[in-house]
This record gives C-alpha cells, sequence and structure tokens, in this order.
C-alpha cells in the first residue's frame, strides 16, 4: 500500500526552522514505521535522519511523535496509522536534525535520581543478597524502562516546565526506592519530594498512554507519593 | 586536531565494555566511546539467561557447564578458556546481584534458574536448570545494572562517537580515530591501550536478530590493517527468529516448555534428538528445520515451523515426558505463567505477528545471530597476532568481539553473556595492569589522515548507487549462500557476488552532503566493513572442507577430526587473503561423537 508521510525536517547546517516535507512510500501493512522511514532515507533521501538500532522496541532510539502520540517508530505497525502519517521529534528537547534531538538533559536527570543501587554493607560471601518472590515484585513493573524518553516527552508539566525531573526519571527512582536491596529510600524521597520532583505530576495520564513498555507509570508515580506522605522523607 | 588523553579507550559500551570499564577505571584512566548511547547496545535485547552452575534447584556444577559448552561447541573450544569461564561465571553472576540486578527469586529467595538448549545434568543427560533470568530480560538488567555501576563510579563517556580507526606506533597500540556524530569532526583518542567491545555483525544476513548498528565496524578495521581474525566460518543462526522479521524468540520458551511442530503437526525435535528434544544446542535445531522444511513439512508448505507455547499444548509433552518441579510433583505452565516469565516475547508476537502466544503458535525459522569467531584473544583479553600467540601490545577485546575461543563452533544459549561479564572483567583487569606498566607511546603523525581521506572519498560521489541497495543484494546473497547449510557451489557464488558488490562500491554515493549527525555517510562505511567480513566469512567458510557446529557443508557432512580440529585465522593482504591455523586446547574432554 502506498502511503504518505508527513515528516517535520531540520538540517541544522541549512535551515533556520524546522519545515515539514512529505514523501510517497510503498509499504507493507505490517511493515514497521522504522521500515518505512529507512526506504525514504534508503532510496530517496538519504538526508532524512534519526536514531535507530534493535528495530523491535527494547533498545529505546527511535521514541519520535506519531500522528500526535509519542511512539517508537519500531514498535508501529503501517496498518495501525492510515495512509497520511505525520512524523515530528520528541517535544521538550532540543532539536539536533530532523528527529534526533539532545537527549543529555534527559539523562542529566536520570542522573539526578541517583539511578544504582546502594547498599554500603559488605555482601555475603559466596552467595546472593535474598530477596523474597513478593519483594522482587514490588519493583517488577518499574525495571522494563528503557530510557526512551517517551514518557517526559509526552508530559504536558515537563513542556511546560523543563526543571521537572520527569516520569521516566521518577520510573527509576521508583525501580530503586521500592527495592528492599536499597538502602537509600530517604535519599531518593528527598529528592524526589523537591519542588521539581514527584508533586509536579498532575495526573494527566500521557506518560502511561506513551510508555512503549507498558509501564503504569502513574501508579508508580501514587507509589512514590504515598510514600513521601507516609514519612518516608526527614526521618 | 581534536585531541583526547587517557590510559585506555573502550570502544563499545555493552556488557563486556561497561564490564570492563568498571574494572579498569579503578586503576586507569579510562573512556568509553560508543556509537550509541549505552543503553541502546545490543546486550540489552538478550532475553532468557545468563548460565552459571549456582545449584539454585538442583544440583549442578560448573564442570559440567563446561563439558556442555564443549560438546555444544562440537569440540572447537578451547578447554581451558571454557574451565574458566564456567567457574567464574557462578561468582560474576552473585556480582551482578550484588551490584542490583533483579533476578527472578525462588520461593527462598535466591537466583531463579530455568532450563536452556545444551545446558544439561552430565550425569542423567536431561536438561539441567541453570540459566539465571530476569524474566525474558535478563539482558537489558545486565546493560541496565552495569551502567548505573558506571554512572555510580563516575565512567568517563563518550556518547555517540563512532569507532573509525585502530593508531599504532612503534608495534604498539596508541589510541583510536573516533568521529563525533554530532559535529561531524573526528577526534583522536590518544592512550596506551584500546579496548573492543563492538559486539557481532549480524547485519550481513538478511533476516537477524541483530541491531542495524552490529556491522563489525572494529573486526574490518583490524582484518584491514593486517591483523587476523579468527574462525569466521562459525556463525550461529538462532532457531526461532519471528518468521521473516528475525527477531529473536529466546530458547526460553522452550526452556519454560515450548515444542517445535512442523506443517504436520509433529512435534519433529522427537527425530533429531531423541533425548533432550526441543533443547539441542540450536545448530541442530536450526538443521533439523530447514530439513523439515526442505521435505515439504513447512507450515502450509511455506519456509516456517512453529513455536508453541500454548498450555495445553505444552502442558500434554510435558506429561508424556514425566517432567517435574524440583520438589518432585508434575511440572506444567498456565497462561499466567507465560505472562509473568515471557511478557517481552508475548509482546513481540501481538505487536508484530497479531499471534497471540498463550493460544496460538508462534511461525519461526532460523535467523543469524551470533559470531563465534572474531578478534583472537587470549583469556585475558589480548589480541593475538599470530597462531603462535603473540599478543598486541595494548590491544584488547572481550564479548562477541572476540574469539577466546569458548563458543567454538557453536554457542549455546547464555553463554554470550557469560562471556561478556567473565572476559570483560578479566580483560579491564589485565588492561589497568598493563596500562600501569607502560608509557604513553607516541602519535603516529598525522594520525587522523587516513579516516579523512576515506571519507572524502565516500563523499567525492556526485552521483551513484545507494549503499542500500548493495547491502540489501550482500545480505540477500549471504543468506542464501552462507546460511545453515553450505556447499562449494552455493559458496563459490557468494564470493563472487561479494566480490562483485566491493567492486561496486566504488561507485556508491551518499546523498547527505552535510558534516552534522550523516549517518546516511555513517551507514555508507559500515557497508564497507560489513563487505570486508562477508568475503573473510565466505572464504573462511569455503576453506573449511568439513561439517562442525554451526558450519553445516552438504558436500562434506562428517566432522573430520584429523585435518579440522583445529581454528582457522585469516589475514587480508591487500587483495588476497592467506590462511594460518591453531590447534584447540584440549584438556579433559577428547573429542566423540556429537549426540543430544
Amino acid at each position: 500500500m502506498r502511503v504518505t508521510l508527513k515528516i517535520k525536517r531540520f538540517n541544522p547546517e541549512l535551515d533556520e526552522k524546522q519545515h515539514w516535507e512529505e514523501y510517497d512510500v510503498d509499504v507493507e501493512p505490517n511493515d514497521q514505521l522504522l521500515d518505512a522511514l529507512n526506504k525514504v532515507k534508503w532510496y530517496d533521501d538519504g538526508t532524512l535522519t534519526y536514531r535507530r538500532s534493535c528495530a523491535h522496541g527494547i533498545c529505546g532510539s527511535d521514541a519520535m511523535v506519531i500522528n500526535g502520540r509519542n511512539r517508537l517508530a519500531c514498535k508501529v505497525l503501517m496498518k495501525e496509522l492510515g495512509k497520511k502519517v505525520t512524523v515530528e521529534p520528541i517535544r521538550g528537547l532540543p532539536v539536533i536534525k530532523d528527529m534526533v534531538v539532545d537527549m543529555e538533559p534527559f539523562f542529566a536527570k536520570y542522573r539526578a535520581i541517583k539511578p544504582y543501587l546502594i547498599n554500603d554493607n559488605e555482601p555475603p560471601a559466596g552467595r546472593e543478597r535474598y530477596q523474597s518472590v513478593e519483594d522482587r515484585e514490588r519493583f517488577d513493573d518499574t525495571t522494563k524502562c528503557i530510557l526512551c524518553a517517551a514518557c517526559t516527552t509526552s508530559c504536558p508539566s515537563f513542556w511546560a516546565n523543563g526543571q521537572y525531573v520527569g516520569p521516566a526519571a521518577i520510573v527509576q527512582a521508583h525501580r530503586f526506592i521500592f527495592d528492599s536491596r536499597d538502602m537509600a529510600r530517604h535519599e531518593r524521597l528527598e529528592i524526589m519530594n523537591d519542588t521539581m520532583g514527584v508533586w509536579r505530576c498532575r495526573t494527566v495520564f500521557n506518560c502511561v498512554e506513551a510508555c512503549p513498555r507498558e509501564i503504569n507509570i502513574t501508579k508508580a508515580i501514587g507509589d512514590v507519593k504515598k510514600a513521601i506522605l507516609e514519612g518516608g522523607v526527614g526521618g | 586536531m581534536n585531541y583526547h588523553k587517557f590510559d585506555a579507550v573502550i570502544v563499545g559500551a555493552g556488557g563486556a565494555g561497561l564490564m570492563a570499564a568498571l574494572y579498569a577505571s579503578k586503576s586507569a584512566n579510562v573512556a568509553v566511546v560508543s556509537k550509541l548511547y549505552p543503553t541502546r547496545s545490543h546486550t540489552g535485547t538478550a532475553q532468557g539467561g545468563i548460565g552459571a552452575a549456582l545449584s539454585n534447584l538442583e544440583e549442578d556444577h560448573w564442570q559440567w557447564h563446561s563439558f556442555d559448552t564443549v560438546k555444544g561447541g562440537d569440540y572447537l573450544v578451547d578447554q581451558d578458556a571454557a574451565d574458566i569461564m564456567c567457574r567464574d561465571a557462578i561468582e560474576t553472576v552473585l556480582e551482578l546481584e550484588h551490584m542490583g540486578l533483579p533476578f527472578d527469586r525462588t520461593p527462598d529467595g535466591k537466583i531463579s534458574q530455568r532450563p536452556f538448549g545444551g545446558h544439561t545434568n552430565n550425569v542423567t543427560k536431561q536438561p539441567v536448570r541453570r540459566a539465571a533470568h530476569a524474566a525474558d530480560r535478563t539482558g537489558h538488567m545486565i546493560l541496565q545494572t552495569l551502567y548505573q555501576q558506571c554512572i555510580k563510579n563516575d565512567v568517563q563517556f563518550f556518547d555517540e562517537y563512532q569507532f573509525m580507526d585502530l593508531l599504532v606506533s612503534e608495534g604498539r597500540v596508541a589510541g583510536i580515530v573516533a568521529l563525533h556524530i554530532d559535529s561531524g569532526e573526528l577526534h583522536v583518542f590518544h592512550s596506551k591501550a584500546v579496548f573492543f567491545a563492538t559486539g557481532g555483525w549480524g547485519r550481513l544476513w538478511n533476516i537477524t536478530s541483530n541491531a542495524h548498528s552490529l556491522t563489525g565496524d572494529a573486526p574490518a578495521v583490524l582484518l584491514r590493517k593486517g591483523y587476523p581474525l579468527e574462525d569466521l566460518e562459525f556463525f550461529q543462526f538462532h532457531p526461532t527468529g519471528i518468521y521473516k522479521m528475525g527477531i529473536l524468540i529466546t530458547e526460553a520458551v522452550r526452556g519454560e516448555g515450548g515444542v517445535l511442530i512442523n506443517g504436520k503437526g509433529e512435534r519433529f525435535m522427537l527425530k533429531y534428538a531423541p533425548t533432550i528434544k526441543d533443547l539441542a544446542s540450536r545448530d541442530v535445531v536450526s538443521r533439523a528445520i530447514y530439513l523439515e522444511v526442505a521435505e515439504g513439512r513447512g507450515v502450509n508448505g511455506q519456509d516456517y515451523v512453529y513455536l508453541d507455547i500454548r498450555p495445553d499444548v505444552v502442558n500434554k509433552y510435558l506429561t508424556e515426558d514425566g517432567k517435574t518441579n524440583p520438589d518432585g510433583s508434575p511440572r506444567s505452565i498456565t497462561a499466567a505463567d507465560i505472562e509473568r516469565k515471557l511478557p517481552d516475547i508475548a509482546d513481540f508476537c501481538r505487536t508484530y505477528l497479531d499471534v497471540d502466544p498463550v493460544t496460538q503458535p508462534m511461525p519461526i525459522q532460523p535467523t543469524a545471530h551470533y559470531a563465534m569467531g572474531g578478534v583472537p584473544t587470549d583469556v585475558d583479553g589480548r589480541i593475538l597476532m599470530n597462531t603462535d600467540n603473540t599478543p598486541l601490545p595494548g590491544g584488547f577485546a572481550a564479548g562477541e568481539v572476540a574469539c577466546v575461543s569458548v563458543h567454538g563452533a557453536n554457542r549455546l544459549g547464555t553463554n554470550s553473556l557469560v562471556d561478556l561479564v567473565v572476559f570483560g572483567k578479566r580483560g579491564g583487569i589485565a588492561m589497568a595492569e598493563y596500562c600501569n606498566q607502560v608509557d604513553l607511546p607516541p602519535l603516529p603523525e598525522n594520525p587522523e589522515a587516513g579516516v579523512q581521506a576515506e571519507i572524502d572519498r565516500l563523499m567525492a560521489n556526485t552521483s551513484g548507487v545507494p549503499a542500500a541497495k548493495l547491502r540489501k543484494a550482500m545480505q540477500e546473497v549471504m543468506m542464501m549462500n552462507v546460511g545453515v547449510f553450505r556447499t562449494d557451489q552455493l559458496l563459490s557464488e557468494a564470493l563472487e557476488k561479494v566480490r562483485d558488490l566491493k567492486k561496486q562500491f566504488a561507485n556508491v554515493y551518499v546523498g547527505d552532503r552535510g558534516k552534522r549527525f550523516n549517518t546516511d555517510l555513517l551507514e555508507t562505511w559500515e557497508l564497507h566493513n560489513m563487505l570486508d567480513l562477508a568475503e573473510a566469512t565466505t572464504l573462511s567458510a569455503l576453506n573449511r572442507t568439513e561439517s562442525r557446529g554451526g558450519h553445516a557443508r552438504d558436500d562434506y557432512p562428517q566432522r573430520d577430526d584429523v585435518n579440522w580440529l583445529k581454528h582457522t585465522f585469516i589475514w587480508q593482504d591487500g587483495d588476497n587473503y592467506r590462511f594460518g591455523y591453531k590447534p584447540v586446547t584440549i584438556i579433559n574432554y577428547e573429542p566423540k561423537a556429537r549426540v543430544y
């Protein structure tokens, strides 16, 4: 089937500002949008630029705004998108070229929540730290995050204030706050309790809609808010 | 000149690169250079588990793991290296847990383990629960955990810098040239040592589980600079890729009880591996699928078969096989188990196939998956320059790009992850020691001039053939002719075709004329790398006139230990290639017939 891709383009070496360009391309219904973009890039216009790697929704390279929604180009099939498909870079991060945005502000927020296990006790010799099946289950959902930024860049609170840590960083904080092996719960809840922390979330649910890993992000944010209110901070 | 000075540069930020970075940075000043953001690396797509004889659910021994690895590799494995890997796997998996890796748990809180292809109880010959797992995203959790530790330990990253050249002066490694993708500028990293952890090159083939980025940049550069590559003819085709797409469906599906079914509804692995059945090693299963299809027993006469994890089907066979849980009760699975233990597989099938694995079988075909061969190294990651084991001073490699060789002619499932953490760590430690013993070699004159000339040459054509067209032709001929089954004729045709494509590459046209984020140029340069590796792979496959592990020659169907129990080294020398051979290290396990 023949579809039209309407793509928001920006070439930093030529353009003052972003503009739309249209490409007609033949695709199979089960092709990914990434396949369609590749066809344009490989056979029509080599300047079209986007990140991609694994092409099956795990590496997190190709988050884009597709028909108005944040999705991974490799995780949406052409048959879902209709005959005319709009493709734009994710919002709220500086555009470098076409779909490529500067991810550094996003990763800076990730680093700010101390995204690593903190446990100063010497681990047991010759064996693992034990953890019950139930304790492991508490943070299972948030371990799925691939840092694609689809959630954070779909969030109106983040668009309104780029200082907000955003849903992805809260998801990452949740992954450690609710890990029974971690000892920095208070420290992380303090970070989450900051004015640019978890309270900026207005439960718009865009993040849940955007997450290609189907993480229940609003629930994770709710868990963190609840932990703060239950006296997790200041102690 | 954009100039950086470090003790060591690590190229690639997947599991091997990050593990090396964590250890090397304890006592050396290290930079990690990657063409991707580290969390995009392909380690993250590994699914089913990491093997280690933890014995958390049943009796197991690292020696059993080592024997399985040797047998799985069809006796081409260097047994000293396999012993190190399987012994160190235990402490290294525990170390990953201590770093925070969220393994699934047993009822008593230990790391959970599941069966995987070719991993056995050496006494009963039955599958053993050895694969430590985090649902079906074990690789994702390894990559995340190692990156987290790198952040904690302030490892310095150069993200989206593409490796272009290795610098050597006075016979020692002196650094690399990398292209900063955003600016298009070349950067020189001047260092005492370089560690390659760039992964594999599955993109040589049409149907592959591999990411677009897996183009073999480091081995191709090493080959062109006159260093050897080892055992390139051994490339693994994983039996269960999603039909036509190649996306991996983990062996853990079969570990959890899934079965392969042909177009006649038969569980055909009973014929090919009567003892271990669907959990035979990957080369055996991939060949079985090809033979079923060739004999007209594909599904609907097509070139695929079914992988079936539907609970009613699985439970019927688990009962037939008399499978039990560790407590002795009969094994069975439910729909909820599939959602919990294999959530990503269920998601892939629903997203890409409109197939719900709980109620429908999955159409699968073999998919190009893993390079057993690669840059020859010793057991501490030192790159070897010849069959006498002379190291390249300052050169290190680990993970899929390297050939230690722990995988021999066929890698067992889970052993890629074991390899990259164990040898990433050992290599990182050895590299730091090396850096602390030597001074910084001088840079060669005009260190970036060679790369700049190559780029200028690629950009010189103002019209011509797009790289994508040549790449597609290469991938198709590699799939058809250098795939699961090979013959002299198929390989000779492939060689001719690849050489023709190399000629056509002179007329390649890069459509993006800019400097910044010019991925068109970089994809073209990557094709250059892949064409060299395709030629060297095909030549290595032509050269080996026997069948062993992943290298199956229809015209030489038997393993030939008299003439071919040895590793192949291949060198590029201008337009010519030459071969050398190195004996296999055999310690405990004399080669014998391989039966599953």
